[in-house]
């Protein structure tokens, strides 16, 4: 015969499959991700880099090798600060806890924009005069760059010292200027599609969707949660 | 076995079965050494005054780097997905302002023109340009046979619009079926051709197999692919890039250095092929054709009919 409590726990299991193994799952996870260093990213982050712009002065990067590396290194830029934003609601809603990779995974894709950037510059308009007049003169050059600028800051103020130095609260202020970024380059990557295409508008929703969640009300979420 | 007068072409081995086009290409070369009058390739063309003396691309750059939306809007989409689209049988329905109008049957369309071989550039809207050595026929000998009516001013073009095998089509990206159009006096003019083949091949799938409009003095949307229907019309026909953003892509859609896209300059351009370090070259006036064309555009503000 079944007491309340065992009758509550078996229903729960039933209505909510997985519930009572996941608590200890999502232990067991950060407790091993607590074990993974953060550092190797920094190096590791310069390999794709490096193999993308060595297949392309080799041609061996499809038929346009320009456009190819300036194309996949704004999006793998787009994808890591898509993850960045992530971070945060992962930890929040799936308690899955990313904190510790968060700064690579910025500054990664701060770096992949740079190279974005010079490949545009260098190899694509070909002259600082003619990218200047593109970002004077092209909205959708203007809303990228503007982006990019936008992460400067952050990325200058991305260490340990500046946070201490700045105090949490300004910080965490002024890394706000990740989702102006993030919505910039996201809109940036509309525009430059001819027609309305797919791929960047899911990006643009998933921007503004990992934004939107932050502004969930703190007990709204106890009273999902429960 | 006994000899039978009744072969049709259901007998014929097909050509990919007895050559590929690598050894029929080196073959050629070894061949041509030897004054020997094998046939190159599937078509025969008379080469051409118009065509130019640059470098053509390849036929990998060519069929694997080009815009057909209806196969997706990847630069490789064509070549991927092309392969499902059934060319043959395919007709041309041909109405409107004309004499004989009608559903006319790709080789019936194509009887009594003659093939030339135009290698002419191509410069895409965004920016890149190629040499392609087309084969094909000056659509004015086709609008000759089938009686253009007097009151006829335009000439409107449509592509296939076949979901089934078209992958692109099932999302509205840009309205189906893709259309475009010219001036009669343009479709008139002898550099436009009705193009069925390059290198000397059947036209590849990818690059709007079997029958393709080029006019290589505008921008490459305007030289539609996969012809299905030609209608002459007194009013200036729709042109599908035209109807999605008319500040960014006018009807005329002339290479045009001097009036940029709004999104980018077309004051240079890259050409296919050149690799990660090339230089990008300056777009010319035309797409360089001004010597055959300019004179159709006498008098009109081309910063504004862009």
């Amino acid at each position: 015969m079944a007491t309340g409590n065992t009758l509550r726990g078996s229903m729960m299991a039933w209505t909510c499959p997985g519930t009572s193994e996941r608590a200890p799952l999502r232990a067991r996870l950060n407790r091993a991700l607590a074990q993974v260093p953060a550092w190797p990213l920094y190096p590791l982050s310069v390999l794709p880099v490096a193999w993308l712009f060595w297949q392309g002065a080799t041609g061996r990067i499809g038929i346009e090798p320009v456009e190819a590396v300036e194309h996949r290194l704004g999006l793998w830029a787009l994808w890591l600060l898509l993850a960045g934003l992530a971070v945060t609601p992962l930890r929040r809603f799936a308690g899955i806890n990313l904190m510790r990779f968060r700064r690579a995974i910025g500054l990664t894709a701060f770096f992949y924009l740079c190279c974005h950037v010079l490949t545009w510059a260098v190899l694509d308009v070909q002259g600082l005069a003619a990218a200047w007049a593109d970002i004077v003169k092209r909205p959708y050059v203007t809303i990228g760059m503007a982006g990019l600028l936008l992460l400067v800051p952050l990325a200058l103020t991305s260490w340990n010292g500046a946070i201490r130095r700045m105090g949490g609260a300004a910080w965490r202020r002024l890394h706000r200027l990740v989702y102006p970024a993030v919505l910039l380059g996201a809109v940036h990557f509309v525009m430059l599609r001819k027609g309305w295409q797919l791929e960047p508008m899911v990006y643009l929703a998933l921007a503004a969707l990992l934004i939107g969640m932050r502004t969930i009300p703190r007990d709204r979420q106890k009273a999902a949660r429960r | 076995m006994r000899f039978r007068p009744d072969l049709g072409w259901a007998d014929v081995t097909p050509r990919a079965d007895f050559m590929n086009r690598r050894q029929l290409i080196g073959g050629a070369a070894a061949l041509a050494g030897l004054g020997a009058g094998l046939p190159a390739a599937a078509l025969d063309a008379a080469p051409s005054r118009y065509s130019t003396d640059e470098a053509p691309n390849t036929l990998e750059q060519i069929s694997g780097y080009c815009n057909f939306y209806e196969f997706g809007t990847g630069k490789e989409d064509p070549a991927r997905h092309a392969g499902q689209m059934t060319v043959d049988p395919w007709s041309v329905k041909i109405d409107g302002l004309v004499e004989r109008p009608g559903s006319y049957d790709l080789a019936d369309l194509v009887k009594g023109q003659s093939l030339e071989e135009r290698i002419y550039r191509l410069r895409c809207v965004e920016a890149w340009s190629m040499v392609v050595p087309w084969i094909g026929f000056e659509l004015s000998g086709l609008l000759t046979r089938v009686g253009v009516k007097p009151s006829a001013k335009y000439v409107a073009f449509e592509t296939l619009y076949r979901p089934e095998e078209m992958p692109g089509t099932r999302r509205p990206v840009i309205p189906w079926p893709y259309v475009e159009g010219l001036r009669l006096d343009e479709a008139m003019n002898p550099l436009a051709i009705l193009a069925t083949g390059l290198y000397g091949e059947e036209m590849p799938k990818p690059n709007g197999a079997p029958i393709r409009l080029v006019v290589p003095w505008k921008y490459g949307f305007k030289s539609i692919k996969s012809i299905v229907r030609i209608t002459l019309t007194e009013e200036q026909p729709p042109a599908t890039w035209n109807i999605v953003n008319p500040r960014e892509y006018g009807f005329y859609s002339n290479v045009n250095p001097e009036v940029d896209h709004p999104r980018w300059s077309q004051a240079s351009e890259r050409r296919v092929g050149g690799g990660f370090f090339a230089a990008k070259i300056p777009t010319r006036m035309f797409n360089g054709y001004g010597e055959y064309v300019a004179g159709l555009y006498d008098g009109m503000d081309l910063s504004r009919n862009f």
